[in-house]
């Protein structure tokens, strides 16, 4: 036994803890003795953030996730350990500076985490971001379960320092929100210190250091590919040779489960994809199952080395997997599948402001290019008032094109509606085009300011004016801004101290054909309280 | 299933219940006895007074996180409402424990906070109800006590341990009928 494996044996017999893969990740983090970590929330990846927090490591919340991303790497090029965090779609914002980072490199060591959402718990689409990897060139882990989330989160920092390369930590929403025994057995570990070294070659990204630097970033690959096959995170579970099944991430827990007797080729490390090990296992077993989530990546990538093995119908590509699911997929069951009846889905909650002004909207009978956040659920019954919902800021976008081309009686009866938080995410630069490219109906834009990032379980942003940990910092005003930037009509108002003001003010804003921006001010009714004794400690500090 | 047995429950319920919360006791409670324990959630559109369901899972070896359809030992409903949406998840001769165990005759959940008769109201019923469950579940009380006092507020831990107590008889009872 190494030194390192007596001491995690010595580790795990004094320390067991039940932890969700969110914490488990955020526990590896500080001991790691990560340096900085951002993010902006996102299920179901927010929890990394607010629990380093409370274990007391550096972590903080940002306008967005690019921003975020580009925090992380300066960290990591100013040689310290940094991770980024953010939900599947998050990674959309941040892939400019993903493709270009893994170019860069880093000099101290960056993670990123990238928590995907299969069956769309909460999300507005299913992407599958093992994709990004291959096609950004950034090495990737996928733990199974929390344990793995802990050991792979060390490994990421490891392999980030060894080759100086960003590495993606990917997660799906069940190993982030599932609890399960991890032994934190790590040794605590003291990076060394931030430090400044120039190379402007490796690190300024004109065509002419780019270019070699794509080449750089080839070979490290090459050579993580070699490391991976030799000695990955990649194991075997010996069974019957009749049956062997290569898996990953959640899905493998399913698929020991669904087979308990069949061979197992379990992937640590799914880019680079270590086709040779893949190969050797496949020729140990009789008939060989590629089992994971929605894209058949894997799959793919290994029938195109040559490899015969069977995929799953296309059919088990929507939605998450589960042990039922890996059953009828290795009985190649192609019947239609068990629909459970409908639950009762989420609602606003009484109280919330959200209800009235959306319900305004609908008597108003306006055109509602909605956003994403918890206003969102005003689509469902009773209130059924919104038309698009596409991503992160985009109503604001998508209203302004709408105002263009539609005929003037129905032009003037578009509204972009977005949240806060979303708003300070991505909505800053439509504000921008809509004072750049104005309609010729003018615009109307409401923010919906409920003082915090509702959906995603009550976190601040840059418009609270308190940072992640609850404590005063810079606060970005948004109705001074729309002024600054030349909107005539700014309004804010609370919308539920007078209902019929708020109409009016409306039907007023939205004749006038001008640009218009109304933020509707309220405290969210789930965080009104905490908001209160937030200002109130702020106060007590200040005085 | 890994090696050995494992014992499933769902829990189901209603944004703001307390479904997670009683999840995680159980889990603490199980995961304290020495067991593995996995258990599962979904966050973030079910918070908003929709459907919520949580898994535990516990045994020598748990594999998945999500207990499968058609094998949960215990169907644990913190809504009357809940349990068609979730029954599909208990085996056959598997163990539904229902909000009606709890309540009178026609009395409905949020009748139970003018009930002077009981201690359990509704905010405490996800308790009542563990402790229903614990009646028939091997796990040692030490155990329990203290999974319930590490998940819920010290100044609560006096009437939590007495509204478990209350269900925890009312399973006994059920369970020898």
């Amino acid at each position: 036994m190494s030194e390192q494996e007596s001491y995690c044996a010595a580790q795990c017999k004094k320390e067991r803890l039940l932890l969700s893969g969110n914490e488990a990740v955020a526990l590896a983090a500080c001991h790691a003795g990560i340096a900085l970590a951002a993010a902006y929330p996102g299920t179901p990846s927010t929890e990394i953030m607010e629990e380093i927090a409370v274990l007391g490591g550096p972590s903080q919340w940002s306008p967005n996730e690019k921003v975020a991303y580009e925090v992380a790497l300066g960290a990591a090029f100013a040689g310290a350990r940094a991770m980024v965090a953010m939900k599947h779609v998050g990674l959309n914002v941040a892939a400019d500076p993903l493709f270009t980072s893994t170019y860069t490199g880093v000099s101290g060591a960056l993670v990123v985490v990238s928590a995907d959402d299969p069956g769309m718990a909460s999300s507005q689409n299913e992407q599958d971001n093992r994709r990004y990897a291959v096609a950004a060139g950034i090495p990737m882990l996928e733990p199974s379960d929390s344990q793995e989330a802990y050991d792979f989160t060390f490994l990421a920092i490891e392999l980030s320092e060894r080759w100086r390369i960003p590495v993606m930590l990917r997660i799906t929403t069940r190993v982030c929100h599932a609890k399960a025994s991890v032994c934190p057995h790590a040794k605590p570990d003291t990076p060394t210190a931030a430090h400044f070294e120039h190379d402007i070659k490796g690190r300024v990204m004109i065509p002419g250091y780019a270019r070699p630097a794509h080449k750089r970033l080839r070979a490290k690959l090459a050579e993580i590919l070699a490391w991976n096959e030799a000695s990955g995170p990649n194991r075997e579970i010996e069974g019957s040779p009749s049956l062997g099944i290569v898996s990953a991430g959640i899905a493998y827990v399913h698929a020991r489960e669904a087979a308990p007797d069949a061979s197992f080729l379990k992937l640590g490390m799914t880019y680079p994809l270590p086709l040779e090990r893949i190969r050797a296992f496949v020729q140990t077993v009789g008939r060989c199952v590629v089992i994971e989530e929605n894209d058949p990546y894997l799959v793919d990538a290994i029938r195109a080395a040559g490899i015969n093995v069977e995929g799953k119908a296309d059919m088990y590509r929507f939605d998450e997997l589960n042990v039922g699911r890996v059953r009828r997929i290795l009985d190649n069951d192609l019947s239609p599948e068990f629909v459970a009846p409908p639950g009762k889905p989420p609602q606003l909650c009484p109280g919330c402001p959200h209800r009235t002004v959306l319900s305004v909207l609908s008597r108003l009978d306006c055109i509602i290019a909605g956003d994403i956040g918890c206003y969102t659920l005003a689509v469902l019954p009773p209130i059924e008032a919104m038309d698009t919902c596409v991503c992160m800021g985009a109503s604001v976008g998508l209203g302004l094109g709408m105002r263009h081309v539609l005929p003037r009686d129905e032009a003037k009866r578009v509204v972009s509606v977005i949240g806060d938080s979303t708003f300070v995410h991505s909505g800053i630069t439509g504000m921008v085009e809509m004072i750049y490219n104005p309609p010729k109906t003018g615009h109307v834009l409401l923010i919906l300011d409920n003082g915090t990032t509702a959906m995603t379980g009550l976190q601040e942003h840059p418009g609270t004016g308190r940072n992640l940990k609850h404590e005063p910092t810079g606060r970005l005003i948004v109705e001074e801004l729309a002024r600054t930037l030349g909107i005539k009509r700014v309004h804010v108002i609370d919308p539920t101290a007078s209902v019929p003001a708020f109409q009016k003010l409306m039907e007023e804003t939205l004749a006038s054909e001008e640009l218009a921006v109304i933020v509707t001010r309220k405290p969210c009714s789930l965080a009104a309280k905490k908001i209160e004794a937030y200002e109130q400690a702020a106060r007590m500090c200040n005085g | 299933m890994g090696k050995g047995n494992v014992t499933n429950v769902v829990f189901a319920g209603l944004g703001g219940q307390g479904v997670l919360k009683a999840s995680d006791i159980l889990s603490d409670a199980a995961f304290a006895a020495g067991f593995d324990v996995k258990k599962s959630e979904i966050h973030g559109m079910s918070q908003r007074g929709g459907s919520v369901t949580s898994d535990v899972r516990y045994g020598p070896e748990v594999f998945s996180p999500m207990v499968p359809i058609g094998e949960s030992d215990f169907l644990v409903a913190l809504d009357s409402t809940q349990i068609t949406p979730a029954q599909h998840y208990l085996k056959e001769g598997g163990v539904l424990i229902a909000p009606d165990l709890l309540l009178k005759e026609g009395q409905d959940l949020d009748d139970l906070d003018q009930d002077p008769t009981t201690p359990i109201t509704k905010r405490g019923f996800n308790v009542a109800l563990v402790g229903v469950l614990s009646a028939y579940l091997d796990l040692p009380d030490a155990n329990w006590r203290e999974a319930l006092h590490g998940n819920l507020p010290a100044k609560t831990h006096a009437l939590n341990d007495e509204v478990f107590a209350i269900g925890r008889a009312i399973g006994l009872k059920r369970k020898q009928s």
